[in-house]
């Protein structure tokens, strides 16, 4: 009996992530949505700079690795070269919601027909575990030793519920994968995603709240409590915005 | 042939580079070199093209480093503020062994500078503009005619040479209209393998990657790209003026050639053999031609729009074996013919200083 | 072999940009070697405008006319500024209306035409620029009159076709024009 089996749209590279981290549930989430979309070999993914900067080397599909946080823009050159094209972007929080929040939201304001996977766990991971534009107020991290103080420092980006006021954003879900039943409810947001792209809708992300257990100082187990009892809170899951539903449903 | 039109170099550039089968263009608004957006916009749309004016310069760039990679010809335009923000992605695009056009219609800097004609990105463009290890294919008309037929060039030897291509043009070269013959001839195509354009189930994923962490793999990268820009060295052009008998060689590119050959006219009417080397490609730089030169000329004068750049290139062409001078202008002033003939005439008369 | 080089300048909006590319056009018509170079910057209207036309025999060398050996000046700033770097001999065209000093050199050619009142009389609103270079080239000899209405079909846009003939009336009106000037003998 087989009881797993990797997805097609994964190399056998093996993933170099950290025991607990759960970018490797979310890669594998993206390869099955591939996989049963049949869309593989016409899909071209953009890694980020970050944890996820190997991405190329894990998706079996075409890849790219973009300068960081420029992953949208480049992915809209790759769009725009060949419509017929499936593009995704996989980006984490300092990717997406800091160093490339211009790309991210006049992506979602063009309403550019590209999917794009974006990993918030409140930190830095690659660098070592820095303040992040999502880290929740008072986490430590290395560069708000003292807990971020939102006096000085400001508050967390909130990217589901900012890109969901764009008149171009299609598709807009925050998903997290800390236990089966939130897995779940990503694959299908993941796969919706992409879905949405297929039939050319527009402008989808899913946001997936995410753990950074070697960064948050937890252990994997602690790591998921911590996203349940803290994350989830400051970061609602749950459809921002659904603008082709409305549509089907006026059919 | 075709008949003639009179065009700004800007145009030019633009329906070159049309003909030459771009058909990505992305861009931002910047001065002087507004109209390439401005008649891309026009025009894209009636051809099956792109044109998509980006958020940013940065993001603009970047859209050229997708397209480049899904194997299309792109390109993008901008004056001097624009590329030093674009210049993160030239290091990208060189990393990855993207080609493209990228346009640089100088204007005076640093800073905000101005927005009148400059050549004061020269180090910035022949010495590769972002960080890393590496080059543009640089190449600097003098003429809207020329800037018509090197876009088309450009594209081509982006694409032999699989590097990111740069026009370095200024604000005069880009405003000015000349009669212009869009007779390009046939396009080059390049076979691409690496082009990201999906498997297809039917081969390995193409990466198109500028990251190596392991240093030997690096260095490696870094090796052969280098060895490509020795092969490079061949298509370095230059045009020469009035040189066979020189004992004063001008060198200039861009407009200042243009100035610079009033300059030797007049010169000649005085009776001073001076003469004009311009460089059409400054990265490579025709080191061959200025070194030829070296062996029978009394001195060099370097004409820029800049305080000084280019100049150092002709002093390691010549292996500084003769005296190399400046006569410049800069924050978007431009020399008048007569302060080029004033600088040769005083080497002249002073000996080597 | 001969060169021309003629700068037009006044304020934007005045039409100078325009009556320099209708000269190029004609020189590009004739055959000659042309170029056209305009000062540019954010003072789009009302601030100066300037054009550096060049018609020669032989290949254009600089484009930037330091010494027009033709000056059209349409404001005072331009005369003030432009005055002084034409060439001895050439020709200055004043317009007049809006210029109310006199040329101080002697060693050139002026002619003074109330261009800018000339328009309005006439019924040539914004048409200043062609009657002025219509009578430049009348008394200066810039293009030969039969090339006028040839260049001036390239220039006028398809889209403004009803404006050809008010243009060739408003340099025709230039050209005929005879009033004050102070020729060199």
């Amino acid at each position: 009996m087989v009881v797993f089996e990797k997805p097609k749209a994964l190399t056998d590279t093996p993933f170099h992530y950290c025991p607990g981290c759960t970018h490797g549930i979310v890669h594998r989430l993206v390869a099955e949505a591939i996989d049963e979309l049949g869309i593989e070999g016409n899909t071209i993914g953009v890694a980020p700079v970050g944890c996820a900067v190997f991405a190329y080397n894990y998706f079996a599909c075409d890849m790219i690795e973009a300068a960081h946080g420029r992953a949208p823009a480049v992915a809209t050159g790759l769009k725009r070269a060949d419509g017929s094209k499936i593009v995704f972007t996989y980006q984490g929080d300092g990717d997406l919601a800091s160093i490339g929040t211009a790309e991210t939201v006049h992506a979602a304001a063009r309403g550019e027909n590209i999917t794009i996977i974006f990993i918030n766990n409140a930190i830095y991971g690659m660098t070592g575990g820095q303040m992040a534009p999502t880290s929740l107020p008072g986490q430590i991290t290395q560069t708000s030793p003292y807990g971020r103080d939102v006096e000085t420092v400001g508050y967390p980006v909130k990217i589901a519920e900012m890109l969901s006021t764009l008149d171009g954003a299609g598709y807009i879900e925050r998903v997290a994968v800390n236990n089966v039943k939130n897995v779940r409810n990503a694959k299908k947001a993941i796969k919706k995603a992409f879905q949405n792209q297929v039939e050319g809708k527009g402008f989808s992300l899913v946001e997936v709240v995410s753990t950074c257990p070697t960064n948050w100082g937890l252990t994997p187990e602690k790591a998921l409590e911590w996203l349940e009892e803290n994350m989830i809170p400051y970061y609602p899951l749950g459809v921002y915005k659904d603008k082709f539903a409305d549509k089907e449903e006026t059919k | 042939m075709s008949e003639k039109v009179l065009m700004k170099g800007n145009e030019a550039i633009a329906e070159a580079a049309i003909m030459a089968g771009c058909r990505h263009y992305f861009g931002y608004p910047i001065t002087p070199q507004t109209e390439i957006a401005a008649y891309m916009s026009k025009r894209m749309p009636k051809i099956g093209g792109v044109f998509l004016q980006a958020e940013s310069e940065i993001a603009a760039v970047n859209m050229v480093i997708g397209a480049a990679a899904a194997g299309k010809r792109a390109m993008t335009s901008s004056s001097s503020p624009g590329i030093s923000l674009k210049s993160e992605g030239l290091s990208y695009m060189a990393g990855c062994d993207l080609p493209a056009l990228i346009v640089n219609v100088q204007r005076g800097g640093p800073g905000l500078g101005g927005i009148q004609p400059s050549q004061s990105d020269y180090y910035q463009a022949t010495r590769g503009s972002g960080h890393g290890d590496y080059h543009l294919i640089v190449l600097a008309p003098d003429s809207v005619q020329e800037m018509a037929d090197l876009t088309f060039k450009g594209f081509d030897l982006a694409e032999e040479y699989r590097m990111p291509c740069m026009m370095l043009a200024d604000g005069t070269l880009g405003q000015m209209m000349e009669p212009v013959s869009l007779d390009m001839g046939d396009v080059k195509k390049h076979d691409k393998p690496w082009a990201l354009t999906g498997t297809e189930m039917k081969r390995p994923h193409n990466i198109v990657n500028s990251l190596a962490l392991e240093p030997q793999q690096l260095e490696q990268w870094n090796i052969e790209r280098f060895k490509r820009y020795d092969v490079l060295k061949k298509e370095a052009m230059a045009e020469t003026y009035r040189m066979e008998d020189a004992e004063y060689c001008i060198v200039a590119f861009g407009i200042a050639a243009r100035i610079s050959k009033n300059a030797v006219n007049a010169l000649r009417e005085k009776g001073i053999k001076a003469g004009l080397i311009r460089p059409i490609t400054l990265y490579p730089f025709p080191e061959e031609v200025i070194r030829e030169a070296t062996g029978r000329c009394k001195a060099f004068l370097s004409v820029e729009l800049s305080m000084g750049q280019m100049i150092d290139d002709v002093k390691l062409a010549s292996d500084c074996r003769r005296p190399v001078h400046l006569c410049s202008r800069t924050g978007g002033m431009i020399p008048t013919p007569d302060e080029v003939v004033a600088a040769i005439m005083k080497i002249a008369e002073g000996g080597n200083n | 072999m001969s060169t021309k080089q003629i700068l037009i300048a006044g304020f934007g909006g005045q039409g100078i940009l325009f009556a320099g590319k209708f000269l190029a056009y004609e020189g590009l018509l004739e055959g000659k070697k042309v170029s056209w170079l305009p000062s540019y910057g954010p003072e789009m209207r009302g601030g100066t405008a300037n054009c550096s036309i060049i018609l020669s025999d032989d290949p254009v060398g600089s484009p930037i006319v330091n010494k027009p050996d033709v000056l059209i000046a349409m404001n005072l700033p331009s005369l003030d500024k432009y005055e002084n770097e034409a060439v001895p001999g050439a020709s200055i065209f004043v317009d007049s209306a809006l210029i109310e000093r006199k040329v101080t050199r002697k060693d050139v050619n002026v002619y003074y035409i109330p261009a800018t009142k000339l328009a309005s009389e006439k019924g040539f609103d914004t048409l200043a620029n062609m009657i002025i270079v219509g009578h430049a080239i009348a008394k200066a000899g810039i293009i030969p009159y039969e090339g006028i209405a040839p260049a001036l079909k390239k220039v006028v846009s398809a889209k403004h076709a009803n404006l050809l003939d008010k243009n060739i009336a408003a340099i025709e009106l230039g050209y005929q024009y005879e009033g004050e000037s102070q020729c060199l003998k």
